[in-house]
């Protein structure tokens, strides 16, 4: 990884709207940090203290929240995001091979990201689009029955 | 917000009904897109700005357009049914602009069925009668004669692909919240429990656990307030029967809440949805504003006095939250760790007090019971289980899609009759079903009907209902290591069975996977397992061995060919094959030069081809291209 960009001051703010929104509402941890992580893109350790500080709750209550669930991260990611599924149908169909092909064309690992930042690459457990196994998703859409190679120029099409 | 009534409740059907009959309506064609996520996938968007762009430039009006979910044959994806003055409805399959737009021409505008491409026309029940019976031609097959159709008995999925999904008005047209208003008119919470228990219901996320017994104990306790929660967490890869139910017809779900709230006192239901089914979560959105809009959620339900209303919560992508009390903490905000029980939820559950949490399949199922009664629900199934049951067939099989069928049914009409048998040149190997909680059952057991206890003594379970097909290009031993990694990838952490004991399982897998296990491996398998099951936690751990388990009781022979022959028979894990073309099978066809991202194979007409070990990079793209088995 290049460098953590810092959280600009608009950022910020935003992120302490919605602390306020969700301050004294039972059980808003989990909705505080997926907003916090749609302004961002990520959620960096100072993100989650000030959410600890803003929710009266740990840091470490709020880590081991972020760290449990799949969704959030605390690494930067691409500016687009490419999602292998490796559900049983799509792994019965071949998507190990499409996401090792992936891994290769892009030079990264699966959770990395590519050094110029246009990609990042993640692997998922069953995107409940199994009829089109094998299947991925660039950014919003949903790229069905996809050959190892097809999946090259489908994610380089994306710029 | 108003309060509606039941006899507003009749006139809406009324008046929709005759709205969306083209007779009464004035309208010329009416096109259902079927638009799911399967089918947005497929390509379902492109049709609909075609068809958008044609009534506009041809300045047509008299088209109604319906975007309703999932018809069930996923695999044929983008589908339209197409309604007609005097012609059945005809669903076309696997199209494309070009083929929508031939349609749109000759059928929609010409009113004359495109046989080329139409999949099944269907015999209308509601029209019928009041105009003459349309002439179904010859040269298209009738949609209850296909066998992908044919077996499949519609409860749960009843109106699939049928509704405008965000529209409140059709889906009561088709008797939604008419269970509830009997309810909230004519019966007491005791009285909704016990047809409940008479229709033998069990809940359909997986255990098995008896849906009325679970409403009577959570009425029982008498500390409020008490929760309804619905669990849309279909985590098991391979399942997506709730978000298919939750995309075509959400307004069954929340009636089902209500009910369920009303059975055992609760005023706020709770729904859980998995934060990757996006349409699902934006379906529900619309239908909890409309039924809210209509008085059907809210205060005052039907001017009965009850309240009750309902909130979405998007889950953050962790397996375990389907266990019912991991979810609950998911809820609360903290990490979804499943705790031990007793207390059951349905004594202390969300945030301490009582709570009922059902399965989306199961809610999907109660308004049709009160509306029918249970005896009604009870008539079908088997002696223990009660009614239907949704799966999503998926993997090497050729229809692809959701199919419910009757309880008792056997795995063998699924795969070979609905599900058409195993795709392309391959033979049936196993189905998997149930997840990673589920098994791998060979061709013997194809036999075993569905039901929660004759699934159980096969050592698989019903689960969600995932059923994957697989043929003899899929390993077993690379099946058990795929859920195995997946458990272990899941696993809160919380006790240590699961948490080491299926790390160690993986170990030994990955061991006997590249070609370096012992004999003394699968005995060693088979006791972890055991001790696994029975003394972790929570139903993730007592189930997470059943895939290694499974695998080894019916696929012994493969373990044993990976650790004595250093051979993997399926040609999957990748330490154990040569990369060696074997000149007496290879019909010399050039696939698999064509299929090398590296180049490796050198191939000329009427010459075996040969691989070059220095550029493979053993990707298997060769083995999966030749038909022969060449590849060794």
């Amino acid at each position: 990884m290049s460098r953590v960009e810092a959280i600009s001051a608009d950022e910020w703010e935003k992120i302490d709207q919605v602390i306020a929104k969700y301050r004294g509402r039972h059980g808003s941890l989990i909705p505080v940090l997926k907003e916090g992580q749609d302004i961002c893109g990520y959620l960096p350790k100072e993100v989650q203290r000030r959410i600890a500080a803003g929710l009266h709750l740990s840091p470490s209550q709020v880590y081991g929240v972020v760290s449990f669930y799949a969704f959030f991260t605390t690494v930067p990611r691409g500016k687009h995001i490419i999602r292998v599924c490796l559900g049983t149908a799509c792994y019965v169909k071949g998507s190990q091979q499409i996401l090792e092909r992936l891994e290769q064309d892009l030079g990264l690992k699966v959770g990395g990201i590519t050094k110029d930042r246009k990609y990042s690459l993640e692997a998922v457990r069953c995107l409940g689009c199994c009829s089109l196994a094998p299947a991925i998703v660039v950014d919003d859409d949903t790229h069905a029955l996809v050959e190892p190679a097809e999946a090259v120029r489908i994610v380089r099409s994306y710029e | 917000m108003q309060t509606m009534t039941s006899e507003q409740l009749q006139e809406i059907k009324k008046r929709t009904t005759s709205d969306l009959s083209l007779h009464e309506g004035g309208i010329r064609a009416k096109i259902n897109l079927h638009m799911g996520t399967c089918g947005i996938a497929a390509g379902a968007k492109k049709l609909q700005a075609l068809i958008l762009r044609n009534m506009e430039e041809k300045g047509i009006r008299d088209i109604r357009m319906i975007h309703s979910g999932c018809a069930g044959l996923c695999s044929r994806e983008p589908m339209v049914t197409i309604e007609s003055p005097g012609l059945p409805p005809v669903k076309y399959c696997d199209l494309n602009e070009e083929k929508i737009q031939e349609i749109f021409d000759r059928h929609v505008v010409n009113g004359e069925i495109v046989a080329a491409y139409a999949l099944a026309v269907e015999e209308h029940p509601a029209e019928v009668t009041t105009r003459e019976k349309p002439v179904l031609p010859d040269n298209v097959s009738r949609l209850n004669e296909i066998p992908f159709f044919k077996h499949q008995v519609l409860w749960a999925l009843r109106n699939r692909g049928l509704i405008d999904a965000e529209n409140i008005d059709e889906a009561i047209a088709n008797d939604a919240y008419f269970g509830l208003a009997k309810v909230l008119s004519s019966m007491t919470p005791e009285q909704v429990i016990e047809e409940v228990k008479t229709s033998g219901l069990r809940g359909r996320g997986g255990a098995g656990f008896p849906t009325g017994s679970k409403w009577e104990e959570g009425r029982r306790y008498s500390s409020f307030p008490k929760y309804v929660i619905c669990n849309g967490d279909e985590g098991d890869p391979g399942a997506f029967m709730d978000r298919s139910v939750l995309e075509s017809d959400p307004h069954a779900v929340l009636e089902g809440m209500i009910i369920c709230g009303f059975a055992v006192g609760a005023h706020q239901g709770y729904i859980y949805v998995r934060a990757e089914y996006p349409l699902a979560i934006q379906r529900l959105n619309v239908a909890i504003e409309k039924a809210r809009s209509y008085g059907l959620l809210g205060k005052n339900i039907l001017g009965s006095g009850f309240d009750f209303d309902i909130g979405i919560y998007p889950g953050a992508g962790a397996f375990v939250c389907g266990e019912s009390t991991a979810l609950m903490y998911s809820l609360e905000g903290k990490r979804g760790m499943p705790r031990i029980k007793p207390p059951r939820s349905t004594e202390a559950g969300l945030w301490g007090q009582p709570t009922v949490l059902n399965n989306v399949e199961t809610f999907a199922n109660v308004p049709a019971i009160l509306r029918n009664g249970g005896k009604w629900f009870a008539s079908i199934g088997t002696k223990g289980s009660k009614g239907t049951k949704v799966f999503a067939l998926a993997g090497t099989v050729k229809n692809v899609g959701l199919v419910e069928v009757p309880m008792g049914t056997m795995l063998r009409t699924i795969v070979y009759d609905i599900g058409g048998g195993v795709s392309g040149k391959r033979k049936f190997k196993a189905i998997q079903i149930g997840g990673p909680s589920g098994a791998c059952l060979p061709t013997s057991l194809l036999d075993t009907e569905i039901d929660f206890d004759s699934l159980d003594a096969a050592g698989a379970m019903m689960g969600s209902g995932g059923l994957v097909v697989m043929n003899d290009s899929t390993c077993m031993v690379d099946t058990a290591r795929f859920f195995t990694d997946f458990s272990v990838d899941e696993s809160c952490g919380k006790c240590v069975p699961c948490r080491v004991g299926m790390k160690l399982m993986l170990n030994i897998l990955n061991r006997i996977a590249a070609g370096k296990g012992a004999m003394e491996d699968i005995g060693l398998l088979e006791r972890l397992g055991r001790h696994i099951k029975e003394s972790s936690h929570c139903g993730l751990g007592k189930s997470a061995p059943n895939p290694v388990l499974s695998t080894i009781r019916y696929f012994r022979e493969e373990y044993e060919a990976h650790i004595q022959e250093k051979r993997c028979p399926a040609l999957v894990c990748t330490d154990l094959i040569a990369f060696r073309v074997n000149a007496d099978k290879c019909k010399m066809c050039g696939l698999c030069k064509k299929a090398c991202p590296t180049e490796a194979i050198t191939w000329e007409k009427k010459t075996p081809a040969v691989i070059n070990p220095e550029k493979c990079i053993r990707c298997r793209s060769c083995i999966q291209a030749c038909t022969f088995w060449a590849i060794e």
